[in-house]
C-alpha cells in the first residue's frame, strides 16, 4: 500500500541554526541533513549567507556553505554549468540542478532537499544505483543486424533531426524522482528518463533493433504507468520533453497492431 | 542470500508484452462514451421526474434500449480498465491486491448484467 505518512526514522526534525554573518543582503538556507552513522532522524539546518559574497547560484550558496560554515555538508557537484547532472536536488519545491538555479528565483528561504523518494546516502546525496540499471535495461546503444560499413553508419539531416530533445539528457534523473507513478512504482516503472532513452534509440533511423525493443518496453508496468502527469516535462532543468516521447512510444506500440 | 544485482531487479520477470489493448481499450471506451453520456443526461433531462410506467414506455423505443444498454456497457468497460490502474498503482500487498483486481472484475460485471436484464425486461417485457 502507498504509504502517506513517513517511517518514524524518516521523520525531518528541526535540526540546527547555524550562526548569521553581518551583511545587508542575507538569505536563509534551510537543508536537509542524515548521517548514515549518528542514528539520528534527518533534521533542517538553517545557514544564513550575505548574497552580496556569495555567487548567484544555487551550489554556489551551497559551496560557500561547506567552505566557510560546514565541512561536512554532504552533496555531489562537478561541471558546475548544467551538463554533468550531479548537483540534482530539490530546490524550493522542485527538482532542478543547484547549478542552475538562481538563488534570487527563489522568494524567502531558500530550502533544498535531495531528490524525492529515493533512498539517501547522506545529506543530500540520493542512491542512484537503480536510476542507472533503469538506463541500462533499455540497452542505450545502435543495434543492427546489418554488417557494419567500412566507415561509419551514415544518417540524413532529417533523420538526425528526429533525435534533437532527446540527446541531451543529462541522466540527472530530476524528471524521474519528481513522477509520483515512479515513486509508488519505481521498482517495475522504467521512468521517464530510462523512457525518453529509449524513444531515442527507437526513432533513430540507424537502428534495427525497433521491434524488440518496443517488446521489451510493451508492459503494464514498464511502460504504462506513465499517465501522462507530466511533472518531468515541467521539472526537467534541460527543457526536454519525456512526456512526449512516452506518448510517442504509445503511439508506435498501437501502430504496429492496427 | 544475495539479493539480484540492480540490473536484475529492474529486469524482473521480463517484459509482459502486453498493456497496449488495456491502454488503447480505455481510449476506445472513453471515446465512445462521449456521445454515449450526452445521449444519457439527455435521457435523464427529458425523464425529469417520469413515474416508473412513462421509463418502461421509452425503452420500448428500441433505439432508446440500445443506446441505454451500449452506455452501460461501455461505462462498466471503462471503470473496470479505470480502477485496475486505481489497484495496481496504489496498492501493493499481494492479496489485497489480487483481491480487489477480482472484486473490481465481478463488480463491473454484476452492475452491467443487472443493468442489461432491467432494460432488456422493460423493453421487450421479459
Amino acid at each position: 500500500m502507498v504509504e502517506f505518512t513517513l517511517p518514524k526514522n524518516s521523520k525531518v526534525q528541526q535540526g540546527k541554526t547555524w550562526p548569521k554573518p553581518q551583511g545587508k543582503r542575507l538569505k536563509d538556507f534551510r537543508i536537509y541533513r542524515w548521517n548514515p552513522d549518528d542514528g539520528q532522524n534527518p533534521h533542517i539546518d538553517t545557514y544564513t549567507l550575505d548574497m552580496d559574497k556569495c555567487g548567484p547560484m544555487v551550489l554556489d550558496a551551497l559551496i560557500k556553505i561547506k567552505n566557510e560554515q560546514d565541512p561536512t555538508l554532504t552533496f555531489r557537484r562537478s561541471c558546475r554549468e548544467g551538463i554533468c547532472g550531479s548537483c540534482a536536488m530539490n530546490i524550493d519545491g522542485t527538482n532542478t540542478l543547484a547549478c542552475l538555479k538562481s538563488c534570487d528565483e527563489v522568494k524567502g528561504d531558500v530550502k533544498i532537499y535531495p531528490l524525492p523518494h529515493m533512498p539517501v546516502v547522506k545529506d543530500l546525496v540520493p542512491d542512484l544505483t537503480r536510476f542507472y540499471a533503469q538506463h541500462r535495461a533499455i540497452e542505450p546503444w545502435l543495434k543492427t543486424v546489418t554488417p557494419e560499413p567500412q566507415a561509419e553508419w551514415r544518417q540524413y539531416p532529417d533523420d538526425r533531426k528526429k533525435l534533437d530533445g532527446l540527446y541531451e539528457c543529462i541522466l540527472c534523473a530530476c524528471c524521474s524522482t519528481s513522477c509520483p507513478s515512479y515513486w509508488w512504482n519505481g521498482d517495475r516503472y522504467l521512468g521517464p528518463a530510462a523512457l525518453l532513452q529509449a524513444y531515442r534509440w527507437l526513432i533513430d533511423s540507424r537502428d534495427e533493433g525497433t521491434g524488440e525493443r518496443l517488446d521489451n518496453l510493451e508492459d503494464p508496468f514498464r511502460l504504462y504507468r506513465c499517465h501522462t502527469i507530466m511533472n518531468c516535462a515541467k521539472t526537467c532543468p534541460k527543457g526536454l520533453n519525456p512526456a512526449r516521447a512516452i506518448a510517442e512510444i504509445k503511439k508506435m506500440m498501437v501502430e504496429r497492431r492496427v | 542470500m544475495l539479493k539480484k544485482t540492480p540490473l536484475g531487479q529492474v529486469l524482473g520477470l521480463g517484459s509482459a508484452k502486453a498493456g497496449t489493448e488495456h491502454w488503447w481499450h480505455q481510449r476506445v471506451t472513453a471515446i465512445a462514451g462521449i456521445p454515449l453520456v450526452i445521449f444519457l443526461v439527455i435521457y435523464l433531462l427529458v425523464h425529469r421526474g417520469a413515474s416508473r410506467a412513462e421509463i418502461t414506455e421509452s425503452m420500448h423505443n428500441p433505439i432508446v434500449a440500445i443506446l441505454m444498454g451500449l452506455t452501460i456497457a461501455n461505462l462498466a468497460w471503462h471503470m473496470r480498465l479505470g480502477l485496475q490502474v486505481v489497484i495496481e498503482d496504489y496498492v501493493h500487498t499481494y492479496q489485497t491486491k489480487y483481491a480487489l483486481l477480482l472484486l473490481n472484475t465481478f463488480f463491473a460485471v454484476v452492475m452491467a448484467v443487472a443493468a442489461l436484464y432491467a432494460i432488456l425486461k422493460m423493453s421487450i417485457g421479459l
